[in-house]
Parts: structure tokens; sequence; C-alpha cells
């Protein structure tokens, strides 16, 4: 935490800030859409309107819009199965996220993905992958490209503490530092793989972090919760990445404020643990911050209102879109847009 | 025209699909400075440089991963894992991730890369370096799946599947490597989905692949000088797209259908060919279609008892002229 104090020492230096208003209001909106577009999938769950599995980010809203905010156009996501705040955060409408969830015809992928699959090309989302680590080696080949073309977009890649425990994840770093790729993978620590605490399954205290020297990277750990930290790292780690720099490893502290999936309650987690964590709400601390910078309450106010009403008519229109046809069963199997195996 | 080795017409293959698109490139295990470890890729690097031509750490699911997003992204990789059997060690991106984010994605992802490989028995490296595996990889939709039994088949399919928008298993079969083959000057280009009949007869219809075609053309010499059978050899290359039209018109001809199987019994390529047939040209069968495979056991190490598995001519001889009841 002796950090995150320093940073938001540094932050509170008011005129010379280093992040400046616009940026602050993009970032707290960025949380804001993600917050209330989370909970409302939660809602339409419980309604039985959002099908199949959902894995939700509410609480770690900072590292998504942190990202979001410091990436630019061009540059790649590379998503988990709770990627819904990383696509987002690229400014991918509400209604065709949660037209996903609900596996609508007005979804990103017409309701071929599902939850645990968002992808959109166009904002530089390419793809939200289902199985644990898989899309570390995909996000250095994706730079491989960038470094081999001489194209100055980064790719970076979101994934969770578990991760940290399975191949994939040391192929990936050693052949991003042998490869000296432009990729920045991002582990978001919230403390449990899935229903396991990482501590106990784990060698290090830092599952990232701790792992980092093995690869010959910097340890890095922040605070995950607080947007501002989240911008900061992610602004250095993208410039080292464009100037040749190499790979970067970080490691945010952060905490779901739900359950792993849809189906899970967190009855595991210790009494009083989610109300302390719920202290350091990334949106609440983050309200705080614009306070702080001095935007009023009015300004605040007009965001959250912005934000419910995108979230409440992305909710309307994917409640009135029709379910997929069925004739988009068999189409896009193969580059032909067809399924043909056989002459 | 020139007579060039099976494992010199993949490096032919690969330089001529690198000299056209400086969007193909390669990546795998000793590919680059060593020429791989079957020498099949010598002189690639000193003519294509190391940034086009990269050696990896022995990471098959980095290897792989990689090879994804930068075929995602605008490049045509040429990944190669080694031995077939260590595709088990990266099988998500084969099972899951290649074949299915088109799909999943609702046709926004493109995943145009190739995955070369050394399969198949005969060099006595037992279970775990020997193994037939293009049945693992036909299961999957999505994939592309082909298998080339001579010099210029390499040539022409590795050319097609490199330009092939969708991803391609392409099965080297590593005893074929140093076979020899007359392979025609210029660029050569051939195309997926398409079986060749590399023996016309017309008594029965003998379906092989890779390895097994030279020994399906051995028998059929034999089956015809020693008893008079006259088999039509049908080399099936590509397993996906899989030549129907070809395998049902010749069977349709010689009313008569074997395969020969590198690959353990269960669930071998020729049981899908055998059921399309059965489905499809049942009235044209004047028997039962005869399946040939190695049995369902892990392969030996030993020469004396690999050889007792694999089919070979003999065996493919005595079964079709035992069938044919001759």
């Amino acid at each position: 935490m002796s950090k995150r104090t320093a940073e938001i020492r540094t932050a509170a230096a008011g005129p010379n800030d280093d992040i400046g208003e616009a940026k602050r209001l993009e970032l707290y909106r960025s949380q804001m859409r993600i917050r209330d577009a989370e909970q409302r999938a939660y809602d339409l769950f419980l309604q039985n309107l959002v099908k199949g599995t959902s894995h939700l980010s509410l609480g770690q809203e900072a590292i998504a819009a942190g990202f979001g905010c410091a990436m630019r156009p061009g540059d790649l996501s590379f998503c988990t199965y709770r990627g819904h705040a990383h696509t987002l955060a690229r400014g991918v409408s509400v209604e065709k996220v949660l037209g996903e969830l609900m596996q609508r015809d007005n979804g990103l992928m017409r309701g071929k993905g599902g939850s645990m699959h968002l992808a959109s090309e166009e904002h530089g989302v390419m793809g939200s992958y289902a199985i644990i680590g898989a899309h570390l080696p995909i996000a250095c080949g994706a730079a491989w490209r960038a470094q081999y073309r001489g194209d100055k977009d980064v790719s970076v890649c979101f994934f969770g503490d578990g991760t940290t425990n399975i191949g994939a994840f040391h192929e990936a770093l050693n052949f991003a530092v042998v490869w000296k790729l432009p990729v920045i993978f991002v582990c978001e620590n919230n403390l449990y793989m899935e229903y396991t605490p990482i501590g106990d399954v784990t060698a290090v205290p830092s599952p990232a972090g701790d792992r980092a020297a093995a690869y010959g990277l910097p340890k890095i750990v922040i605070d995950g919760n607080d947007a501002d930290i989240v911008y900061r790292e992610a602004i250095k780690a993208l410039d080292k990445a464009r100037s040749d720099g190499g790979p970067s490893l970080i490691e945010c502290l952060t905490y779901r404020h739900s359950g792993h999936s849809r189906a899970d309650p967190a009855k595991y987690r210790p009494e009083g643990e989610l109300e302390k964590w719920k202290q350091r709400d990334p949106v609440k601390i983050y309200r705080e911050r614009l306070k702080q910078f001095g935007i009023s309450d009015r300004q605040i106010a007009e965001i959250d209102e912005a934000v419910r009403k995108e979230v409440d008519q992305a909710t309307e229109a994917c409640k009135a879109a029709p379910m997929p046809p069925t004739d988009i069963l068999f189409t896009d199997v193969y580059a032909d847009g067809g399924w043909a195996w056989r002459n | 025209m020139a007579e060039l080795t099976y494992r010199d017409a993949v490096a032919r293959g690969i330089a001529q699909e690198m000299k056209r698109d400086k969007d193909v490139v390669f990546l795998g295990e000793d590919i680059a400075k060593a020429g791989g470890v079957f020498k099949a890729t010598v002189g690639l690097y000193e003519q294509f440089g190391p940034l086009r031509v990269r050696d990896t750490p022995i990471s098959e699911q980095a290897i792989l991963g990689a090879a994804m997003g930068a075929a995602m992204t605008g490049l045509k990789p040429i990944a190669e894992i080694m031995f077939s059997d260590f595709i088990a060690v990266c099988f998500d991106y084969i099972a899951n991730e290649f074949p299915k984010s088109r799909y999943m994605s609702n046709g926004q992802t493109k995943c145009p890369l190739v995955v070369r490989t050394g399969n198949g028995a005969g060099s006595r490296f037992g279970a775990q370096h020997s193994q037939s595996v293009e049945n693992w990889c036909m299961m999957i939709p999505g994939l592309k799946v082909v298998a080339p039994s001579n010099p210029l088949d390499v040539v022409g399919l590795l050319a097609a599947a490199v330009r092939d928008p969708d991803p391609v298993i392409f099965f080297e079969h590593k005893s074929l490597y140093p076979t020899k083959g007359e392979v025609p000057d210029g660029e050569i280009v051939d195309t997926l989905g398409t079986a060749k009949i590399v023996q016309p007869g017309k008594d029965a219809t003998i379906c092989a692949l890779a390895l097994m075609v030279p020994r399906a053309l051995e028998a059929a010499e034999k089956l015809k000088t020693e008893h008079g059978i006259d088999c039509e050899v049908v080399d099936v290359r590509s397993l996906v797209p899989l030549d129907t039209q070809t395998i049902l018109g010749s069977v349709a001809k010689t009313n008569r259908l074997f395969t020969v199987e590198e690959n353990p019994r269960l669930c071998g390529w020729g049981a899908e060919i055998v059921s399309i047939v059965a489905d499809e040209a049942f009235y044209d069968l004047d028997g039962p279609p005869v399946r040939i495979t190695t049995p369902h056991i892990p392969l030996p190490a030993a020469d004396i008892l690999e050889d007792m598995v694999l089919p070979n001519a003999a065996r493919i001889a005595e079964t079709v002229r035992r069938s044919l009841g001759n």
C-alpha cells in the first residue's frame, strides 16, 4: 500500500497533475460504464435473460479502464472469459456486449460466441479466451507481427492470478522476452484462482510479480483498484513496448465483488473480507479522487446519468432484439463462409 | 525438371512461398540455423534471414499461439512442430483456438496459418515419436488436414496450404523424407481437398495416405503380377476437405473398398471413408469394405516389432487377395 499512498500524494499535487481533468473524466466514465453494465448483466441473469455462464469484473474495473484509457487506437487487447470489462473499455457499445450475454441477434457475435468469447476487432479487441493461458502466446504472435512490420501498436494481454500457474504463461513470458516483443502482460490478482485462494496453490506470494525475475523482468506489483496508478503504469509499459524496449509483466492487486462465475455465491471467502475490500472499491476511490481535483458533484452526476442511460437503452434494445436466426449455425466455420468439409 | 527428395521439397515449397509473399514467416524449434532436425528446412535461414525464419525455445504452446496471433493480425505463418506426437502438448491451439475463433467471433477472426509436423513410424523411435496422429486433427471442425506422399505433392500442397485462408495441419511423413521424385521447375501450386488416383485399376479401390501410398502401390503391383487382381490406388492426400467424389467414383468402378491406414484402428480416417461409402454407395459394393490399419496398440521401438504392426505391401496384398476370394 505504501506505493499507492505515494502515488496519491503525487496525484494530489493539483495543477501539476500528470493525468489531467479530461483523462480523469474518461477514466471515471469508463469505470462507471463497466460497473453499471456488469451490474445490469447480473440483474438480467437473475431475470433469466442472460444465458449460459458469465464472469463479472465488479470491483476490478480500474484495471480495464486504466489500460483502456492509456491504449491508442490500433493497440490490441486480448482478454479472458472475464472479459466484458476489457471489451467495454475499448469502446464497444454496452448493447453489443449485453446482446451477446443475452445471446441475441444484436450481440457482438450474434450469439455464436457468448459471454466468454467477446471479440470486436474494429475496436482492437482481439478476442476473449476461455482456456486459461491460451491467449498469452497469441498476444505474443500479434506483437511479433508488429515487430516484423514495424507497426507501432502494442498487444495488451489481461489474465487472472490463476493463469500464472499454467504452462502457457511461462512459455509466453520467456518467448516474449527472448524475442523482445511489444506485449504487456497484465495479471489481475483478485486473490482467488476460482474458489481457492491463490496463495494456497502458488509457490510465491506475488503470483506474477515474483515470477518476473525468472524472465529477466522487473517485479511490478501495483494497486489495481486505483485507476490513476494503473493508468500511469500502463503508459509506462506502452511507451516501453513502442520504443522497442520489449515486454512488461504487471501484477494489479484487486478483488472481485461477486463470485467467480454466475453460479458461485463465493461462500468460501472469510467473513468481512468483501466489506473490507468494498471500502477500497475502485469507483468509490475514483469519485473521491475527482473531488480532490475539483470536479463538481454535478459533473460526476452527469457522467453517472449518461452511463445509466446508455445501459438502460442497451437493456431495452437487447430485450427487444430477436434471437439469432438459425441460418447462422453453418456460417464461418471456414473462410469461404461455410462449413463444407467434403465435396 | 529435377529429382528432389521429399525433405528438399519441403524447403523448396517454403522458399517458393516466402519469395512470393513477405507476409509468410516461419518459426519452430531448430528450424533456422540448424536447418531442422530432419534437415527439411536447410538454407531458409540463410536465404530469408533471421526476421522471417526464427528459432524458438522448446515451447510448443508459444509456437502455435504466436503463429495464431501473427495470423490473426495479417501474417501467414508456417509453424513447425518437430514431431507430430508433440501436438498433444499444444493441442489447445489445434482443438480450441485455431479452428473455433472464426466461428465464435461470427467471422471476425482470421487464422491463415500452416502447422508442419513430422508424422509417422519407421524410425524406430517408439510410442511417443512415431505416431500417425492425422486423425487427432481430422475430427475438429474448422481445420484442414493434409498429408502428402511424394515430393511433388509436398511442394504443391504446401504452397496451397500457405495460400489457404484457413488453418492447415500439414503432416510430413518422417520415413518419406529421403524418398525421391521428379519435381518440375517453376512455381507449383496444387489444390487442397483433392485426392489423386495414382494407379488406375478395375477390381478394387485401395485408399491410402502418406507412407501407406507407396506400400499400397507395391501391393497393387504384387496383386497384379501374382494374382491378376487389378487394383486402383487412391492417394487421399487431403483428409479435410475430403475428396469423396474421387473415392465414390472409384468404388463405383471397382465395387470394392480397402483403406490402408498407419493410425491405430479406432477412429482412424478410413472409418470415416468406409462410413461415407456404406451410406452413399452401399449398392456399388460387392463385398464388405475392409480397413487395414495398425492395431490398436502403442507403437513399439524395436524394428522387428514395429515392422510387424505397420501395414506393409505383403499384408495389404494378402488382405485384398483373401477378401476378393482369389
